[in-house]
């Protein structure tokens, strides 16, 4: 049960990675288009199907749990793989790309929130 | 010396989730004592990780961070896009659309603005700051979307390393701010009520940092919130290498 639910989320991996790559061809660029995006559209539509028919196994889950537990190690590790040297001489980029969009959002939130209907 | 250096490298996987467990270790403690939780253990594990790899280039003046040390080549496997991709992928599990139904269309348009405009704002600081070809523009303002979606699609692009080591950074520093400023803003922009926290998810993504925000603002309002942040890290993992990078394409 749980390698099924590790096969089940192997399966949208491949399904779309597999989409971007092909899109990517078809476009005629060298690029993955969307398909991490993709994989994970089909991880919560298969997820969501078989939960509505039962056959989404409690065990099953618990495959695909521990990956999403294993997210932040890995993202660690990768941040710890970069050519950060070079990088270091655009280190204000990296700070305002990091501060100017959190303000231009939250800006919006006042504007959004009356668009909202009321509970 | 040498037969050990050997061993880690035939190893390297494993040597580096011990590595990773060690640095992560050492961050919790630092978010604990230091900033008393303020700033969340991951936002400062992800922080170490891109500092080591700043001083181990300056040792090996290599491309690839710890993994140019010997003993350390595990790196480049674990940090590397197939088990970044698959962890990803994931984290969608136990998203539901019933629950974004019920914000209604709001949710979904809080969402669709909050990855637009982190874009958008992104690529004009990197286009102002002399940054040109299209790739490193959409990698940087993929990174100002979450530290996520930055290097997924650098990597669907072909970026430059460095350029998405700057995608990391910008896409940390949005989730320290998110953290820290949530409870600060909350008041200001009427973040009180379950609906009001699922706009405020979709505007600013950055999973952790939200949850994290939201935590110290109303812990009940941390679920309604962390539920459109999932939804935004899989909406710009979808339209940054796509759609947006095909604007970008368009005009640069």
């Amino acid at each position: 049960m749980l390698l099924r639910g590790v096969a089940l989320l192997a399966a949208c991996f491949v399904a779309g990675q597999i989409l971007g790559e092909t899109l990517g061809r078809l476009l005629g660029i060298q690029a993955n288009v969307g398909g991490v995006g993709f994989a994970m559209l089909f991880l919560i539509l298969s997820q969501n199907e078989l939960e509505k028919r039962g056959l989404f196994h409690l065990e099953m889950g618990e495959g695909i749990t521990f990956w999403s537990k294993m997210y932040i190690p890995i993202i660690v590790a990768m941040s710890s793989v970069q050519n950060v040297r070079v990088a270091f001489s655009n280190g204000l980029l990296a700070l305002l790309a990091g501060i100017i969009p959190v303000i231009a959002c939250l800006a919006l939130m006042p504007l959004l929130s009356k668009l909202a209907p009321k509970e | 010396m040498e037969y050990i250096i050997t061993f880690l490298d035939k190893n390297g996987l494993v040597f580096a989730f011990l590595v990773t467990g060690i640095i992560m270790y050492f961050s919790e403690g630092i978010s604990k004592t230091l900033t008393r939780g303020k700033i969340p253990g991951s936002a400062i594990s992800i922080f170490m990780g891109l500092v080591l790899a700043y001083f181990a280039g300056l040792e090996t003046l290599g491309k690839k961070g710890i993994a140019d040390i010997p003993g350390f080549s595990g790196f480049d496997q674990m940090g590397g896009p197939v088990f970044r991709d698959f962890a990803i992928v994931s984290t969608a599990m136990g998203a539901s659309f019933a629950i974004i139904k019920k914000t209604g269309p709001i949710g979904v348009l809080s969402l669709f603005l909050g990855v637009i405009i982190s874009f958008l704002s992104g690529v004009i600081i990197a286009y102002a700051l002399g940054i040109t070809d299209a790739e490193s523009l959409t990698t940087i303002g993929a990174g100002a979307c979450t530290f996520v979606v930055g290097p997924v699609t650098g990597t669907a692009l072909g970026a430059s390393s460095d350029i998405i080591a700057i995608s990391i950074a910008a896409g940390v520093v949005k989730s320290i701010l998110v953290t820290i400023g949530t409870p600060l803003i909350a008041p200001y922009i009427g973040l009180k009520t379950p609906q009001s926290a699922m706009i405020f998810g979709g505007l600013m993504g950055t999973t952790s940092g939200t949850a994290a925000g939201l935590a110290a603002t109303d812990p009940k309002l941390v679920p309604y919130g962390a539920m459109t942040a999932t939804f935004y890290t899989g909406l710009g993992c979808l339209m940054c290498p796509s759609v947006l990078y095909f604007v970008m394409r368009a005009l640069f």
